[in-house]
């Protein structure tokens, strides 16, 4: 009994301290980024590997979504007779909700595992280690522009996300399923709002932009050293950050549309 | 005789890792302008030494200094300032993956300064040519053998002219001719820079070949010191045993167990 009640108090108290741990990380890397400002071109070089590169993986899963919509809506919204509504459904369920979600979870399987791997790599072959002997601090030289390259690309990923599936939406909603091309495109037009629901979904990208990258940087650089540690925080970097998105979008979904 | 203000001064330096206790009480003096060799078995913590007087790690007591500075007091830009006149070389070498030979060198340079594109090239180019690898400059580390790799991390050491150079493990695991070539390129630059040297190694014959002077460490203590002729001399059973070379002596052969007949007699536990 004390043991399981002694094992459970060394678990809590391994995870606040990585919390904590986590938290003043975040801040050295916050402190960081105002530099960045001078050296631009190492953010855009981050930037092209976190964000453009995860663009197909977004586009594809984008597109095949918003067809998925289309389909199910329409098969919904034909027993009630309002099939024309099709183009709100599919525009709000991604911009709202679907875009910034799916997106961010792509993202954190696409390009947070490889910055975890990357920056844990790093720091297993001494490259770290090597930076802080040449007087380079490796938070503001590795992680800040991998950080702040992925908090500009999330936003845009999801933004590219919703596009397509709406295209996507339209292909099979117009195109196969013959809704009226003008009632998709003019009820989308009257019901999306501008703030309530697409700056909503920016915002939500955002945080979970921030909150992904910055798991995926942590677990990089606070990884056990050895080719086992890395690849188990690139693991706990997708659980970790899937959760965090699914979790925090509650609470946001819950703050947003109340 | 009195001895010249060392570069480097370890004092009653102790250093705990969890239960262990790696450093218990070390006195090391490291002169200017010669090449001082650290040596001891594996796991005596030589690389951790290393660590301590960079700054990368913290002792539970005693202190450090570099150049008249106490290291562990300084604070983290004090600290940086002082590591930008100190290099390091890697056992594993540390070049930056996914960077060039030449961008490798040119790293510090580039971080530290703000030289024109063709000074850095002039400078990095000199600097390969000092370790004789200006033909390998547009190679990228995976391309690198271990001892080329090592001797790149040793031209982006000494990209910014430091006074000193600590160079870890730099033999092991090399094949003899790049083994000549490093012992060869540290001695030569330790005169031609007029740098001071700290190598830390277990490979006898090499260092002693170009050692000034010589602490063997075992078991968190400085068993033995000295020029490398003295040592070899030695009477000091430790000192023997290491300089050696020898399977049994204060270091046993065997890991501690319990009796070989009782062990063979007792209960399988599983």
């Amino acid at each position: 009994m004390i043991e399981v009640l002694r094992r459970f108090g060394r678990t809590g108290l391994r995870f606040f301290e990585r919390l904590g741990r986590g938290n003043i990380f975040f801040l050295h890397v916050l402190a960081g980024v105002p530099a960045l400002v001078l050296r631009p071109t190492l953010v855009i070089a981050q930037t092209w590997s976190v964000g453009v590169r995860s663009l197909i993986i977004t586009v594809v899963s984008g597109t095949f979504v918003g067809m998925v919509l289309g389909l199910q809506g329409y098969n919904t919204l034909v027993d009630f007779g309002a099939e024309e509504s099709l183009g709100v459904v599919v525009a709000l369920s991604l911009v709202r909700e679907l875009g910034p979600v799916v997106s961010a979870l792509l993202f954190a399987g696409r390009a947070g595992s490889a910055l975890t791997a990357e920056i844990g790599l790093m720091k297993a072959t001494e490259q770290l280690d090597g930076m802080e002997m040449m007087a380079v601090d490796p938070l503001r030289r590795v992680v800040a522009p991998r950080f702040m390259a992925g908090v500009i690309s999330m936003p845009l990923l999801a933004a590219m996300f919703s596009a397509v599936g709406v295209l996507g939406g339209y292909f099979v909603g117009v195109g196969l399923l013959g809704v009226d091309e003008g009632a998709f495109w003019s009820q989308m037009q009257s019901k999306v709002d501008v703030y309530e629901d697409i700056l909503n979904g920016v915002i939500k990208s955002l945080v979970f932009g921030v909150v992904v990258t910055w798991i995926a940087v942590f677990e990089g650089y606070d990884t056990v050293p050895t080719s086992e540690g890395v690849s188990a925080a690139t693991t706990r970097t997708v659980v970790h950050s899937s959760l965090a998105v699914l979790g925090l979008d509650f609470v946001l979904t819950a703050l947003m549309f109340n | 005789m009195t001895r010249p203000k060392p570069l480097v001064a370890v004092k009653d330096l102790n250093f705990r890792r969890g239960d262990r206790l790696i450093f218990d009480g070390v006195d090391i003096e490291i002169q200017r302008g010669k090449i001082t060799a650290i040596m001891g078995p594996s796991g005596t913590g030589k690389t951790t030494l290393l660590k301590l007087i960079a700054g990368q790690l913290r002792p539970d007591a005693g202190f450090v200094s570099v150049d008249g500075l106490e290291v562990h007091s300084l604070s983290r830009e004090q600290l940086f300032l002082l590591r930008r006149r100190m290099g390091m070389l890697f056992q594993s070498g540390a070049l930056l993956t996914d960077l060039d030979v030449f961008e490798n060198v040119a790293f510090p340079v580039r971080e530290h300064t703000d030289l024109t594109e063709s000074m850095i090239r002039n400078l990095v180019l000199m600097k390969l040519e000092a370790v004789g690898l200006r033909g390998a400059s547009h190679l990228y580390p995976r391309e690198l053998s271990g001892g080329m790799a090592r001797r790149v991390a040793l031209a982006r050491a000494i990209a910014l002219d430091p006074m000193m150079v600590m160079y870890d493990e730099p033999f092991s695991g090399q094949d003899p001719i790049s083994m000549g070539v490093l012992v060869q390129l540290i001695h030569r630059l330790n005169d031609a820079l007029n740098l001071t040297s700290i190598i830390v190694s277990h490979d006898v014959p090499e260092t002693a070949s170009i050692a000034d002077y010589i602490y063997v460490l075992s078991e968190g203590k400085v068993v033995g010191e000295g020029t490398p002729e003295e040592l070899g001399r030695s009477r000091s059973e430790w000192v023997m045993q290491f300089m050696h070379g020898l399977a049994d002596g204060p270091v046993p052969f065997h890991y501690p167990a319990p009796e070989f007949f009782d062990d063979l007699m007792a209960e399988p536990l599983r």
